[in-house]
Parts: C-alpha cells; structure tokens; sequence
C-alpha cells in the first residue's frame, strides 16, 4: 500500500553540460558522487564495524602491554608482522582511520546539501497539489459539505494548523480553493542533528587525543612517598602530540590513609583513598575518593585503580650501616598474594677505602602475603592483613642496576642470576618473616621487616574535549529519536464550488490526497481522522475548541 | 532464597518448553483457512488504506475485524486456535516465573540481578520476553511467532543456566555507581527488544523465500507465519525503538560510568569493541532500510548480523577475550 518516497540522496545540482567536459574534472565528480552515495555510506559503516574486529582479537598496547609482550613471546614470528601492520594499536593504525576519514567525508559530502535542502524547505512554503489527487496513496474522493470555499478552506487549514501541519491556502480563478499542508519536518532535522553530531564525536575525539594526557602512578601511604606531577613522577605516562612536560598542571598528592573493607569471601566491598592535595603551590587540601568517584582536580582527574601493600624493610649492612625502604609488593591475585624484590645496591661500603663494591650489592625476592593461609599453601587467603609473613630470598653480587638498561623494580636482575653475578645466599626456601623479624644473614648483615604500609595505584588523566564529546552524544541521540520517531508527509485539499447543477446551494466539494514521504504505515489513519476532521463541519468547528 | 531463584529459573524454562509446545501445536493443527487469514489480516496499523471513513471507529485494542473475508463460524473445536490460547497462558505464566527468579535473585543478592553474565542473560530474555507479551497485546495477528520466540527463549535461559551460572554474590566496588545501574539497564532493556525483534526478522527472510518459491526445510515454516510486509515492519520497528535506548546505554551511560570508574569514557576494551560493532551493524541496518537500492531482505539480514554481534558481545567476549569488563569473576578492582 503506502508508497514509500526516500530520496536517496538530493538531487545532484544541475547537471553540467555533458559535452567538452574535462575528463579529470568529471572524473573527480563521479568519484564524489559515488562517495557521497548512501550505498557507499552503507559499504563504509561495514568496513568499520568489520575494521574494529581485530582490536577485540589481538592484544593491544593501549589496553594491556603486557599481554602483547606475552604475544611477542608465543609466536616470535607472526608477531613482528602483526604488529607492522598495526595490529597491536588497530585504532590509532592507518586502515583504521582510512576507513573512517573516508566515511566521514562521505558523511560531510551528503550532509551539507541536506543541509542546505532543509533550510531551504523551511523557508519555502509546502508545494501546491499535484493536478491528480486520485493517484496518491491516500485519497478521499470529493465529497460535499456546508459552506462557501473560502470558508471551507478556512476551516480545513485551521484543522491542519492545530494539529502542526505548515499549510499553505491559495485560490485559483476558477475560485477553487487548495490548502497544502506538510508535517514532520523535524524527522530530516533530527536526522541532519545527529550527521553533525557524529562529526562533533569524531572532532573531540580527536582533538582530546591530541590535547590530553595521562600517566600512572603507585603511591604509597606516607608523607615522604608523596607525589607531584609531573612526567618524570609516572610509572608510565603519555602525554598527546600538543602536549609538553610543561604544560602539566602542578599539583603534589600524598597518600595519608587507605581503607578497604571485604566480604568475608574476600570479595572487595569498599576502597576510599584520602589523600592531602596541594594545588599550584596553594593551601593543603584533604580529599578523599573511591572507585567510581575520582578526585577532581583542576585539570586534572585522579582515578583509584587499585591497592596493595609495601613492606617496610631495614637493612643493617655487615659494616653495621643501615638503610630503610618502603617496597610495594604487586598483588597478583583477588586476595593480594603480592610479588616484589628489595635492592640495596649501595651497601657493604667499606668505611676504610669509602668505595662502593659492586659485588656486595644486596638484593631480596619473594611474595608478601597479607593472610597466610593454614594449609600452607603458597597463595594469600584473604585481603586484609590478618596474619601477614613475607617469604623472602636473598641475593649476593652485582644487581646489575649500573648497567642502565631500563629493569623492573619488582624482580631482579634474571640475567644476573643466571651469570652467576648474583647468587642466592639464603638457601634453596624462602625465610619466612613476619612483622618485627629480624633475619641475619650469613655474612652477619641484617634485615629487619618493620611492617607495611598501603599503596594505591592511581591513574591521573585530562581530556579536554570530554564535555563536547558528550554534548555531541546527546545531541546525536536527541536527533536520533526525532528521527526514528517522525514521519515527513504531505497532505492536500482541493475545495471547489459545487457543480451549477447541483441543487445544494452554497455547499463545497471536498477532495483530498495525502502522501507519505517516508515509510509511514500508520499514514492511513491519520490520514481518515484528518478527513474527518475536515468534512464534518461541527467537527472542524468544535475540533480543539471546550465545548 | 538463593535456592528458590535457581528453581523459579528452572520452571521458567519449563513454561517456556511448555509455550512453544502449546505454539506448535497450533502451529501444526491450526486449520490453513483460519492461519491462513490471520496471516493476512493487517497490523491495526495499516488499517484505514481502504475505507478511511470506517478506521477511526475501531477501538483501541482490538484487532479490526475483516470485512472482506466471510467468517466461517467458530467452532470449539478449533484446536488450533485452542492451542493458540493456551500457548499465549502458559507464555504469561512463564513470565511471572521468570519475573520471580529474577526478584528473589536480586533479593538474594542484596541488589539488582544483574551483576554478572548469568543474571544480565536472564534479564535480558525477561525483558525480550515482556516486549513479546506488549506486542501481542497490540497485534496479536503475529502470534504464530510465539513458536521461534519461546524458542529463543528456551535456548538463552538454558544456555545462561549452563554456562553462565554464577552463584549469588555481591557487586564488586568497580560496579557501585548509579550511573552502572542506567548503563546497565538500558542495555537490557534494549538487548532484549533486538531479541524480540530477530524473531520477526528470521521468519521475514523465511517468509519471503517461501513467497518466491522456495519449499526447502527453513523456508516451508514460512507457510504459516504472518505477511512478509507485516513482518518486517515489525521487525524495524522493533529496532528503530530498540536502537536509540542502545545508542543511550552503550554509548553515552556507558562511557560516563567508564570516565568515572577508569578514568577514560573509552578504551576499545573488547566489551567496548564489540558493543561499537553491533552499534555500527544495527546503524547500517536502519541505513539499508532508508536506501532504496536496498532490498529489504538485505537489510534485514543486517539486522540479523547485528544480534549475531550482540550475543557475541553477550557470550563470546565473556568466555574468550580479558578485559576490564570480565566482572563475571570475582576479585581485584
Ligand atoms: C558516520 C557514519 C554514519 C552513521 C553512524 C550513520 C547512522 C545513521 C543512522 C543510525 C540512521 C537512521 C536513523 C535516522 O533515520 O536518523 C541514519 C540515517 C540516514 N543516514 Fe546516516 N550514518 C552515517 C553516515 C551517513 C552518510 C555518510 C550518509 C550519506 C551518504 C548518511 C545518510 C543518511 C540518510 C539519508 C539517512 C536517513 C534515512 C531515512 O530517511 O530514514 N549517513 N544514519
């Protein structure tokens, strides 16, 4: 039944004169053309969908590094190739964007004459009738009724009016009278509202990427584990293309309390970091903030990520020397089995010649485990410390710290220990020590396990463009909704003075059309409550109105 | 309590077997003539093409009554439609059931049931499930689809039963925000209306094989079901309401819980992956549809390539990929 009128896409602007035309020109006006095509529109958005699969497959950089360094490990060959291809970063690599630069270029290329289209329409009044209004899909053969034309015309734009109709009432010589009307203009704005949005998405996205930054960084509880910002300060950070180490806002976190609470399960209940935050060298500031609710700072949010404990460990040296560390274990479990290593590269100076020995270097490794459990096993039994030990291994030689090749702070040097440069001291188990312990090695040093203090790990990030890309986002979805939910149709009617011979004097004939100019089965109906409305004179009358 | 949600879940099931047993039946005994009208008689919203004047007079609810076609007298022995009836009761009973397991489950839980992959499943075909009783309400013309969608049904409860169940637990901190609560709800209230709308999108592709000739298996179920047009018109506007509430959950709550709780509204985590790519797929589907150069059955396949995505998103990711979204488990932030 209801015709369905969907342009494709407006009609080219008057077509050129196809002679003599520059072959290159109209080369580049077909390729335009085509891409601005809904069907190319439609092969793109797939494109898309299909390009992003990929990230969702393989490991990537930006998500997890340290799953792409396990790929580089399990297929040494296929990796480089991968990774050439942008595999592990698909949606910063060059196919990625291509497909959709391209896209939104189509996008661009189809809005703007839309664009121009709809302003223009909103300017022009609705079009007069077609000359046959028994060939639309919907229609009312002519029909009597009360009243001179002009009056009937009245009466049926005010119909129309009321209900949101743009209508138009114009008389021709014969004294015919034709009111056109159109409705649902806003489904094409909508429409265009949500093309331009997806633009203003894709805009803040980039420029948020260009202008924004972010690091990581694991703070420990305590005043002289603080922390300002700055590059040097993160773990890992990544500043984007526009932005210099000195742009960073300052400001100086320390950590003064963390609390954690469990189910007995050991499933985490609750995290809450307060922290004294000083910003731009101003007061000292006490805030607090969780999982969920990051701490807002100017230009900066701060994000608790996770927890975990630093062993606090002295270290008297066999020259009687002794140095004190904080040591954040990394949990490596939902219950905070946490692995790390102690090093004390500058120990065992012989007082006599005051010269660092780089064989006497002393280094420890093992687990931290909050609860021991009573099987023995090797695995915490719960988050919270309620009986903590430490199994510690230690090591004797050359850590290997000089070498200044980047290492991790929470393992030794493997390739040490495998050369022999750094040997176990301690025997084939683990020293279990729990807090107050001391532990006296065979060369009469000591190290002493005073206790733990909590750390977070925190992500500190700025995105610039975060409120245009969720204003864009909403505005998209606004238009969305206009869009699906509206249907643009015209409806006409043709009101004409009786036939001479008729013998009801002063009455009209009315005749009516109505077109659907999207896929609107429910077009009918309305069309039927229109007409009613229309022909039955008291019911245009009353319509509306209290009675 | 824990206990009893686990047994509601499985006589949810049950009445759901027991529905599209009760479907079938009035598939199979439903006399052709009657089915055979039923699958003609228009939407109640494509009432009005002919005679206009007469529309407006039929209320509300009630399917227009066929002027064309001379009724044969309703016999009580019209099993099918017997059948029929029944189907739609147990359908109903099914959905209180499933209801219940869902309420004593989140009362277990001590929060809304939809912590995990097993609970999110099972709210998901709830509210496909609900969606199907409003659209019998309102064209209960289509009610030979009761077949495939309480076959649906079946299929995901059993499959969220035995691969997803998880026991009772608690939110884990990550998960304790409101915007969490929106994030999530709209997600299901729009993943289980795109499972409503695959139903009519399948019988659409069979139905419209079976009109140009095809007698092959799938397509001979396309006898009995309603007129293609009929069909899929519901099916996009079962995806064109569907879509925006998606569009809102994944998109726009999503990421402002993301921003809150990770720091970035963004991240290509394979959740977030896969819930863009059903975005994209269910985008080029209403694109399909709008462009006239497209066959509908093309773009309907679309549709079904977007619910694909979507239980992709819903099993798929869960069991094969890690990602910060595997809440599933327990443990950690
Ligand atoms: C960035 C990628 C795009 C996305 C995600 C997208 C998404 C959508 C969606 C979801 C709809 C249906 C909702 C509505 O009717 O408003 C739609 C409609 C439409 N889009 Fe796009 N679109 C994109 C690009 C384009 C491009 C490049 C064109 C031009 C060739 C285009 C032209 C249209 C047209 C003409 C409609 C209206 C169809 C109708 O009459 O219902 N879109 N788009």
């Amino acid at each position: 039944m209801a015709v369905t009128v969907v342009e494709d896409r407006p009609a080219p602007p008057a077509a050129p004169p196809p002679r003599r035309s520059n072959p290159v020109l109209a080369l580049l006006r077909n390729s335009w053309r085509q891409l601005t095509s809904m069907r190319t529109a439609l092969v793109l958005l797939f494109l898309l969908a299909v390009a992003a699969i990929p990230g969702s497959v393989l490991p990537q950089r930006k998500v997890s590094p340290e799953r792409v360094a396990t790929y580089f490990r399990q297929h040494p060959d296929l990796a480089p190739v991968v990774d050439r291809l942008g595999g592990f970063d698909v949606y910063a690599s060059a196919w990625f964007a291509a497909v959709y630069l391209l896209l939104f270029t189509s996008l661009i290329g189809c809005v703007l004459p839309r664009l121009v289209d709809q302003v223009r329409s909103l300017w022009t009044p609705p079009p007069s009738a077609p000359r046959r209004l028994g060939r639309l899909p919907q229609h009312m053969p002519g029909t009597p009724r009360p009243g001179a034309p002009a009056e009937v015309a009245a009466d049926v734009a005010a119909v129309l009016r009321r209900r949101r109709f743009r209508t138009r009432a114009a008389v021709d010589d014969a004294g015919t009278w034709i009111v056109s009307a159109e409705k649902g203009y806003l489904k094409e704005t909508g429409n265009l509202l949500f093309h331009v949005a997806l633009l203003a998405v894709l805009v803040g996205v980039g420029f948020g990427s260009w202008y924004g930054w972010h690091g990581n960084r694991l703070l420990v509880q305590g005043a002289d584990t603080g922390f300002c910002n700055a590059v040097t300060q993160y773990d890992e950070s990544s500043l984007g293309p526009r932005v210099q180490p000195a742009d960073l806002p300052r400001f100086c976190l320390n950590l003064t309390r963390f609390q954690a609470t469990f189910q007995p399960t050991g499933q985490p209940k609750s995290f809450m970091a307060t922290v004294d935050v000083t910003e731009d060298g101003g007061p000292v500031h006490r805030r607090r903030f969780t999982v969920n609710d990051p701490l807002r700072l100017h230009h900066a949010n701060v994000h608790l990520l996770g927890q975990g404990y630093a062993p606090i460990l002295r270290f008297t040296d066999r020259y009687g020397v002794s140095q004190t560390k904080v040591v954040p274990f990394l949990p490596t479990d939902g219950m905070l089995t946490s692995e790390g290593a102690a090093k004390f590269p500058d120990v065992n100076i012989d007082p006599a010649t005051n010269k660092r020995n780089p064989d006497l270097q002393v280094g420890f490794e093992g687990v931290y485990l909050p609860t021991v459990s009573a099987d023995g096993s090797p695995r915490s039994a719960y988050p919270q410390e309620r009986s903590p030990a430490l199994f510690l291994t230690a090591y004797r030689g050359d850590l290997g710290v000089d070498l200044g090749n980047p290492e991790s702070v929470y393992a030794l040097n493997r390739a040490q220990i495998a050369s022999g440069q750094l040997t176990n001291v301690s025997g084939a188990r683990p020293r279990k020590l729990t807090p107050g312990d001391t532990w006296t090695l065979d060369d009469g040093s000591t190290l002493q396990f005073l206790g733990t203090r909590p750390f977070v790990t925190l992500a500190v990030r700025y995105d610039p463009t975060q409120a245009l890309v969720l204003g864009g986002a909403v505005a998209g979805l606004i238009g969305l909704m206009l869009s699906l939910a509206g249907h643009r149709r015209r409806v006409w009617f043709r009101i004409s003075p009786p036939a001479p011979d008729a013998d009801e004097r002063g009455g009209s004939l009315v005749e009516a059309g109505g077109l659907p100019r999207t896929d609107y089965p429910g077009f009918g109906e309305e069309f039927a409550e229109l007409v009613h409305a229309a022909v039955a004179a008291e019911a245009a009358a009353d319509d509306g109105r209290a009675p | 309590m824990a206990e009893l949600s686990n047994q509601l879940m499985a006589l949810t099931v049950l009445a759901y077997l027991a529905a599209m047993v009760s479907y079938a039946a009035e598939y199979a005994f439903g006399n052709r003539s009657r089915v055979g009208r039923a699958a003609v008689r228009p939407a109640r919203q494509l009432v009005g093409a002919g005679a206009p004047t007469d529309a407006v007079e039929v209320p509300g609810d009630l399917p227009p009554s066929d002027p064309a076609s001379s009724a044969p007298p309703r016999t009580p022995l019209d099993r099918g439609a017997l059948f029929g009836k029944v189907a739609v009761g147990v359908n109903a009973l099914g959905v209180l059931l499933h209801l219940g397991t869902l309420v004593t489950r989140g009362l277990a839980a001590g929060r809304m049931p939809w912590g995990n992959m097993y609970e999110f499943i099972l709210s998901v075909t709830f509210v496909g499930s609900v969606a199907w009783m409003v659209v019998l309400t309102r064209r209960p013309g289509v009610r030979h689809l009761g077949l495939f969608v309480a076959l649906c049904l079946v299929v995901l409860n059993g499959a969220a039963a035995l691969v997803a169940y998880t026991p009772v637990g608690p939110l884990v901190p990550a998960l304790h925000s409101y915007w969490f609560l929106i994030h999530v709800s709209t997600i299901i209230i729009a993943s289980g209306i795109l499972l409503l709308g695959a139903v009519p999108a399948t019988m659409f592709l069979i139905r419209s094989g079976y009109d140009q000739g095809k007698r092959r298996f799938p397509y001979t179920l396309g006898k009995r079901v309603s007129a293609a047009e009929t069909l899929e018109r519901l099916t996009f506007r079962l995806h064109a309401f569907a879509f925006p509430l998606f569009t809102f959950g994944a998109l726009i709550a999503g990421p402002l819980w993301a921003e809150a709780s990770w720091g970035r509204y963004w991240g290509w985590d394979p959740k977030e992956v896969w819930a863009f790519i059903s975005w994209v797929v269910y985008a080029c589907y209403l694109h399909a549809r709008a462009t006239p150069s497209v066959k509908r059955t093309t773009a309907t396949w679309i549709a079904l390539l977007g619910f694909a995505t979507m239980l992709m998103n819903l099993f798929g990711v869960n069991l094969f990929f890690t990602g910060l979204h595997s809440y599933a488990n327990a443990g950690g932030m």
